[in-house]
Formats: C-alpha cells, structure tokens, sequence
C-alpha cells in the first residue's frame, strides 16, 4: 500500500512538473542565453522599471567600445541597472539566433544590435515587431545631424527603425605601399588596371588578390558588382527595378569570376585578419575588406596609416560609399521601454558617438563629429563619407533582407565552384523574388 | 491473479508520465515539424507574432531536391552520404583493428587504452578547432617535414576544390534505380543457397530493372534541368580524419569489451584446431561480435548525420566544400528565416536515420519474435 502511495505521490509531483513547464513561457522566467548573466534576469513588470537589457555580439575586441557607451549611459541614468548580454560571435552569428528564439518566445530584450538596414526591415519591421523612432529622430534633431541617404536606408515610407552608432566602409581595397613600389605596381583605379598588374604580380609569385572564407567574398562580390553595375544599378537591384538575371548582373558575375581567378587556392579556410596579414607579410598584393581591416592594422599590428599600410576604394568605386552600420533597435513589447530609449538618445547623441566610434575603429553617423579624435585612415574615411554617393552593403546587412543573405551565401558556393555567370545570376533572381525584393 | 494485475496498473501508472512526456515532447514535435516543413512560412514576417503560414504540400521537398536554389542543400546531402560511408568505415576499422592489437594483450596495455578512448572525452568544438589548427593550409602538419629540413607539404587538407566520384545530379534517379537493382540481386544471390525459389523473387525484379535503366536509361526523367556536378570533395577528409580520431577509440572500447566477453575455452578450442591468429579474429571473434558491429555503425551513422560542432569549428558555415545538411538546416533556420524549408531539411535527415534505424528495429522485433 505504501508503495503504491509512494507512486501516487511521484506520479502528482511530475504532472506538477509538467503543467509548470506549459506555463512556463507565459511567466516569462529568466533568459537562459545571455551569458554574463550574473545579474538577477529583468522581470517583466513594468514597475520596476530601472533594469535595461542590451543585446550585442560586441565582446573581445569590440567589448571596451560598448563598455564606454555604458558609462556615459550609467552617469547620465545613475539608478538604472544595466545588464551587458553579449553572445559572442563574428558580425553575430550566434547572437542572431538567440534573439530569435527570444523574440519568438515573447521575450524581447529591452534594445538590440542588429546591422542596419534591411537585415532589420526585412526581419522585424516586416513582422511588426519594431517601434517606430521617428518622434526620437525628431525630438533629438537627428535628421538634420544625420545624412539623409543614410536616414533613407535605415528607414520605410512607415518609419525609422534604428539608431545607428557607427558607420563602416566596405568598398576599400588595401595594401602595403613599400611592396608596391618594390613590385612596381600602383594601386588599381579599375579592374581592367588590376588585371594588367596582376599578370605582372602572378609572374613574380605573388598572389595578387588575398580572399578568405565565404563571407569575404561575398564581401568581395558586392564591391565588384557596384564597379561593373554602377551605383545608379547597384540601388535599383535592390528596389526590385533592376532584376538580377538582366544584362548588368550577368555582367557583375562574370566580372566577378575573372577576379576570382587571381585569388589564392586556400581561401575557404582562412579568416579576414588571415588574408588582412597576406598582404602585411608582402604574400598578396591586395586585399578589399571592410575598413575594420584598419583597426586591425593600426591596433595589433601596429602598423602607420598612410605610410605602413594604404588603401584605395576599390577599383571601379571611386565616388561610393559602400556602408554598414550597426545599430540599436526598440523592440515592441520592451520590459523597460523608457530607459531603452533614454540609452538610444546616448547611441545617437555627439557624445556618445565620439567616445564610441575612434575605439571600434569606425567614423561616428553624426556629420558634425568631433574629427581630432580619429586617426588618419578614419578621418579620409569621414571626408568620403560627407561627399561620396553612399549605397548599402549586401554581405553586411544593409541592402537585402536575411532570407536573401542567407541563400546568397549558397549562390556563392555554387559560382564558385561552377563558375558559371548565368546560373548564379538567375539563382539570385529566384531568391530575389522569395525574400520579396 | 489479482496480485498481477495490480503490478501493471502500477507500472502503467509509472510510466504513464513518460509516455505523456515523450508523446508531446518527441513524437508531438515531429508531427509539428513535419507539418512546418509542409508550410510556407518564411521570407518577409516569418518572425511575425501571428505569422502567416500555408500549406503547400510537398513544395519544399521538391525544392531542395529538383529546384534551381536547392543547390547548396544537394551539394551538402551528397557531402553527408559520403562522409558518413567513409567515417563508418574509417572509425570501425580502426577501432577494430586497435581492438585487435590490445586484445593481446600487450605491455601498458591499460595506459595505451585510456590514450585511444581519451579523444572520447573532448567535445566537438574543442578537437574541431585543434585540428583545423593542424590541418592549416601554412602551419600544423604541412610544415612538419621543414623540421627535419624538408620542403613543407603543400596538401589542402581543409580548403580543397577538387573532388573525386563525380556524378551529375541530374542522373541521380538513375543512379538510385542502379542501387535499387544490385541491392535485390545482392540478396538475391545471398538468398540463392539457402533457397532458390525465393532467391528468385529477390533477382528477376533486381535484374530487370537494371535491365531497363541500361536500355531504356532516356525515359528516367532528369531530376534537374541542368548539369550539376557532385562528388566526393577532398576537403571533407581532414573533417573525417578528426571523426575517426575521435570515434574510433570508442568502437576500440566496444570491440575489447566484447573480445574479453568470448570465453577463454572457445579460443583454446580454435588454437587446438590449429587456427591461426588471423584465423580466429576472422572466423570465430569477429562473426561472434556482429550485434556490436551493428550498434557501432547505427551510433555512428546517426551521429554523421547530426554532425554539426565539428564542421563549424573547422571550416565554417558557409563553405559549399565541406557542408552537411545538418549545419544547412540551422542556417536555412535561424539565419535565412525559413522556417519550412528548414523543417523539410530535418524531416530529411530524420528519414535517411531512419533508413538505418528501422531495419535494425525490424530484425530485432523478428529475432525476439522467433525466440
């Protein structure tokens, strides 16, 4: 009888269990993925109201940047409790998907990073998960101090969705100026120059166009199509006006698969830093990667600016500003709405800006920055940026939707190793057509 | 009698929470996963509160396997086929063969098997980012020889475009009614000593429709509308040496538990008949051992077809040379935003376990049935 009482009770015990997991996601319990979370998780009542959640994938070398964002934001919002949720991981691979899930599980932190642009529009605004922050814009006077091409990008006809903290360059092509001029070459002006120094380099043993793993050259990709298409194409490719499979984007691929043949053979297993010290060892004569590439240069390889490492934009993009952001998001549904947006006035406001931007490695949104603080690369970077033609990136988020990024990354695989310029520009129409461009 | 049915009240009463618990929590999830996969939710809103979703059929499926941006998935399906043949292989022979040398016992025979089941203990991402560290195209291995004053090698271990066993994906119906036909006549002929009349049912449809795709091999239509080549790349053997380093000390463990199982008088026996070493392992210990060769391969077929750690920490996400469908599904998933197709991706991989799996289970159903 014991027994059979004993079993009784366990039996009760786990239906208990298992009714409480059912419950579970409506009471909202801690957030299991952040994981510097030594902080008690935020609760969802409103009441308290002086905890602020950030999400970002900025750890390791990024991590002191946001560390000076938050002390601006803890003195300026002394009673606020601020939990730092950092999922590590390149340009935020692993973060995205844990605030996937998050979001999907109704528990969205109060402001998240996110690439700005359409890796934004096309996820969250789409599925009406955002805040529209034009009242902030205009209560801050923002849209005066903010270009308005780039208000355009980060932007629909139904609002503006984020706040962007940085701006970076992806059409820049790099090299080592004494190794040109041991080789004789000049830094290209358009492709059809590469090519003539190119055979040159090829002759002598050196690889003349470093490329690493999948992402670069998708990267590498976007900066050829902009030099083979024009800028006028490039921003109609991605309004839908221009179809992928017309006479400019075969023409984009075919390009692109020349350029391809002067890369080295082993780049699927190299990283950007990887193909970044190619062309610092004299291995590779050029590289074009995100102006990142500088930060990485100056600060671990103590390299000068100008005189230890140079950069061109690269060929056939003199005049565009191909960028990124990263930005901050409100979404809908934020436990602690008002201190997420008191952090958004910080990410927009001048100060936060300059404090940020010269430790990323990056030039501020703003156009009244404070130049003094940036070094020589960041600060041709910021004349460009007030005068160039600025357009969006693909491989970093700006110019397409997720469901296009992702399927992009697999055309590429296929280009690479068909190389067949027709097939790929057709896939990339069907996959248009799917992630609605 | 009332004693008895009392006890299975009991243990229905008992296990009744874990039959509620794997109803919901497996088979619940599979049916809700399979009905994803038959949706079309993803693209723009996928990640709405409410989104919106449509059944489709089987249009995902037609996708992956026939449409023009199902490339990358078929690439990484041919990629996990021939991964996981040579990983059986690879891990099952070696750690046969280390069984082999421990079961004579040699000197430090304790110490040398914990060095082989010690890869065991390290997870995926940690012996993953070891060996790309190892197999790097300018380091690791390849400049091994320049220490002892040689050119280092030039081998790309992990970032190899070339392939070998290449096929054109528009022949695979072809290719699968080929398999089809030498699988009948392959049972068939095992069939044929035992009992001839049955061995015939197994070889006249086996023939014939080997028959009819070599003569007739026009009429099969092409499962996709142009050439698309797949075969085995090179750069998937650096990913199937670190498996097989990892794995192979665990089938060594299987295979010495179950030498040391075989009683002592039976290998006297053999050696009084005059079998040789050689003659034993591979006419008594080994037939003996079959049950645990079939548990290795179904441990080690499922676990190559939810490889996913390993991959990532050597070659990444993207890379079209060293993919698997398991690593896909997650991108297809939670990066691209399709929900469906990343479902059709994981009911697939869940049929091919399958494949391997239920005749395993049906033998076994069999054998306790004859008992």
């Amino acid at each position: 009888m014991k027994k059979v009482l004993l079993g009784l009770t366990m039996l009760a015990a786990l239906m208990l269990l298992l009714v409480g997991c059912g419950e579970a996601p409506e009471k909202k319990e801690a957030p299991a993925p952040a994981p510097k979370a030594e902080a008690p998780a935020p609760e969802p009542a409103p009441a308290k109201g002086n905890d602020l959640e950030i999400f970002s994938w900025w750890a390791g070398d990024e991590g002191p940047a946001l560390e000076a964002l938050i002390e601006i934001y803890k003195e300026q919002n002394p009673g606020v409790n601020v939990i730092n949720a950092t999922v590590t991981g390149g340009s935020g691979v692993n973060a995205q998907a844990v605030l996937k899930t998050r979001m999907l599980g109704g528990e969205p932190p109060d402001s998240f990073q996110v690439h700005a642009g359409q890796e934004l529009i096309g996820t969250w605004v789409k599925a009406d998960r955002m805040e529209d922050l034009t009242p902030l814009f205009k209560e801050m006077g923002w849209m005066e101090v903010f270009p308005e091409g780039l208000i355009k990008l980060i932007g629909t006809e139904d609002g503006i969705w984020s706040v962007p903290v940085n701006i970076h360059r992806s059409n820049v092509m790099w090299y080592v100026p004494a190794n040109l001029e041991k080789w004789g070459v000049e830094a290209p002006k358009t492709w059809d120059d590469f090519f003539a120094a190119a055979d040159k380099l090829k002759g002598m043993g050196v690889t003349p166009l470093a490329l690493a793993q999948n992402w670069t050259a998708n990267h590498l990709w976007e900066s050829v199509a902009l030099a083979a298409m024009g800028a006028d194409n490039w921003d109609a490719l991605w309004a839908g006006k221009l179809p992928f499979d017309s006479a400019e984007g075969v023409k984009a691929w075919e390009l692109f698969g020349k350029v391809l043949a002067y890369t080295n053979a082993d780049a699927s297993s190299l990283s950007w830093q990887q193909a970044t010290d190619m062309v610092i060892d004299g291995r590779a004569a050029f590289n074009v990667m995100g102006d990142w590439a500088a930060g990485y240069m100056t600060t671990t390889k103590k390299l000068e600016p100008g005189t230890g490492y140079g950069w061109v934009a690269s060929p056939g993009t003199g005049g565009s500003f191909m960028f990124l952001a990263d930005s901050f998001g409100l979404p809908k549904g934020a436990p602690n709405r008002d201190a997420a947006v008191a952090w958004l006035k910080v990410l927009g406001s001048k100060e936060g800006s300059d404090a940020f931007n010269p430790l990323k490695g990056s030039i501020s949104a703003r156009t009244d920055s404070d130049l003094n603080k940036y070094n020589g690369y960041l600060q041709s970077a910021a004349a460009d940026f007030g005068k160039d033609r600025v357009v969006g990136s693909l491989a970093h988020g700006v110019a397409a939707n997720d469901t296009f990024k992702n399927g992009f990354a697999s055309v590429m695989e296929m280009f690479m190793k068909s190389k067949n310029a027709d097939a790929a520009a057709k896939a990339c129409a069907q996959l248009a057509a799917k992630a609605g461009i | 009698m009332r004693e008895a049915s009392r006890d299975r009240i009991k243990a229905f009463l008992t296990l009744l929470p874990s039959m509620i618990l794997i109803g919901i929590f497996v088979y619940g999830f599979i049916g809700n996963t399979i009905w994803t996969s038959m949706t079309d939710w993803g693209g723009m809103g996928a990640l709405a509160l409410e989104p919106e979703k449509n059944f489709i059929g089987l249009d995902n499926y037609i996708n992956l396997f026939t449409g023009f941006l199902g490339g990358g998935f078929r690439q990484d399906l041919v990629n996990a086929v021939y991964y996981s043949v040579m990983l059986l292989a690879g891990a099952v022979g070696l750690g046969m063969f280390i069984a082999i040398l421990l079961d004579q016992k040699p000197k430090g025979e304790d110490v040398l098997r914990t060095i082989f089941l010690y890869p065991m203990s390290l997870s995926f991402i940690v012996s993953g980012t070891i060996w790309r560290w190892l197999l790097a195209p300018r380091g690791g291995v390849n400049i091994l020889p320049t220490y002892a004053g040689l050119e280092p090698m030039t081998f790309d271990w992990l970032s190899s475009q070339s392939a070998i066993l290449v096929f054109n994906w528009q022949d695979i119906l072809r290719i699968l009614l080929y398999a089809a036909s030498l699988v009948l006549i392959l049972i068939g002929l095992a069939k044929l000593r035992k009992d001839t009349r049955k061995a015939f049912k197994w070889l006249v449809p086996g023939i014939a429709a080997g028959l009819f795709v070599w003569v007739f091999g026009d009429l099969v239509p092409d499962a996709y509308m142009m050439e698309e080549e797949h075969g085995f790349n090179l750069a998937t053997i650096g990913i199937i040496m670190a498996t097989i380093w990892q794995y192979s000390g665990y089938t060594m463990a299987l295979y010495l538990a179950g030498f040391n199982g075989i009683s002592q008088d039976l290998r006297d026996a053999a050696m009084l008949d005059g079998a040789s070493t050689t003659g034993y392992y591979r006419h008594v210990a080994i037939p003996m051992l079959k049950p645990i060769t079939i548990s290795a391969v179904i441990i080690l077929s499922h676990i190559s077809l939810k490889m996913f750690d390993l991959i990532f920490a050597m070659t990444g996400p993207d890379n079209g040379q060293t993919g698997h469908p398991a690593l896909n599904m997650y991108l297809t998933t939670f990066r691209g935003n399709e929900f469906a197709t990343g479902a059709a991706i994981a009911i697939v991989l869940f049929l091919i376990a399958a494949t391997f799996i239920v005749p395993y289970l049906i033998s076994q159903y069999r054998e306790r049935g004859r008992r």
